[in-house]
């Protein structure tokens, strides 16, 4: 069944954040990829990565329902890893990170919504679990 | 880049911001809101310049400026607000209001952004 839940309300805010960095972070790993694939690989797939993340949580959420809430949430998991990794990473091992992604830094490039998105992202799909609405 | 565009895509763009505000605040939908889509079309048609007159500077200009990322930061700005618009008005509570938001909040992201690609930055 379709559940609309996971894109009304606060849901609907999230889906407009994360298709804005779905955009941003594919439009930046393309780029980066198409133009100097050699000079970052590490932080080139990273950012691949972390593009692939942000269309797949999107997508999750626009179109609901059990299956799409259990990928979200592991979307929105991998993605809160690597960005606190990735983020710690890029501060302490310089010279792996020649090149920025949208994870250095934990997301500073960003104004660190990169850091604050996975988290809200799952405390709304703590909130919207199947069956914890009785009756949907 | 033409100074009185992005002037104007500034202005429009914190206009729509504030009165974004004002609808979530007020618990008003934005589809209650002709003046916000006014706002809102107006902001669009200086996007829309700021991409002619982006693209005709860019071809004129003997700097380095990395011409493709600048032209895709033009285009995904035109798109994200139609977008994010549509999105919004779909929905009926103040949530829209919020969604309007964050889409603004990206275009004028997006116009830091553009100033400093065209800075050489």
């Amino acid at each position: 069944m379709r559940d609309p839940a996971l894109s009304s309300g606060a849901g609907r805010v999230l889906v407009a954040g994360y298709a804005v960095f779905a955009v941003a972070a594919t439009g930046r790993s393309v780029l980066q990829l198409a133009t100097e694939p050699g000079r970052a690989p590490l932080a080139y797939s990273l950012s691949l990565l972390a593009a692939v993340l942000y269309v797949l949580a999107t997508t999750c959420l626009v179109v609901g329902g059990a299956r799409a809430w259990r990928v979200a949430v592991v979307a929105c998991s991998v993605e809160a890893a690597g960005v606190v990794a990735v983020g710690a990473l890029s501060l302490v091992a310089t010279d792996l990170f020649p090149d920025r992604t949208v994870w250095s830094h934990f997301g500073q490039g960003y104004g660190f919504l990169p850091l604050v998105l996975p988290f809200v992202g799952l405390w709304w799909l703590r909130r919207t679990r199947p069956g914890a609405h009785p009756g949907r | 880049m033409n100074p009185f565009v992005l002037g104007a895509v500034v202005v429009l763009g914190l206009a729509v911001a504030v009165l974004a505000v004002v609808l979530v605040v007020r618990d008003v939908a934005v589809r209650h809101s002709d003046l916000l889509f006014g706002l809102i079309a107006l902001l669009e048609l200086a996007l829309l310049v700021q991409l002619v007159s982006g693209s005709v500077a860019l071809a004129g200009t003997e700097r380095d400026v990395e011409g493709v990322t600048f032209v895709a930061y033009l285009v995904t700005n035109l798109l994200a607000l139609p977008i994010g618009a549509f999105w919004a008005l779909a929905d009926k509570t103040r949530v829209g209001g919020a969604v309007v938001l964050v889409t603004v909040l990206t275009v004028l992201a997006l116009q830091l952004r553009l100033v400093s690609i065209w800075a050489g930055a």
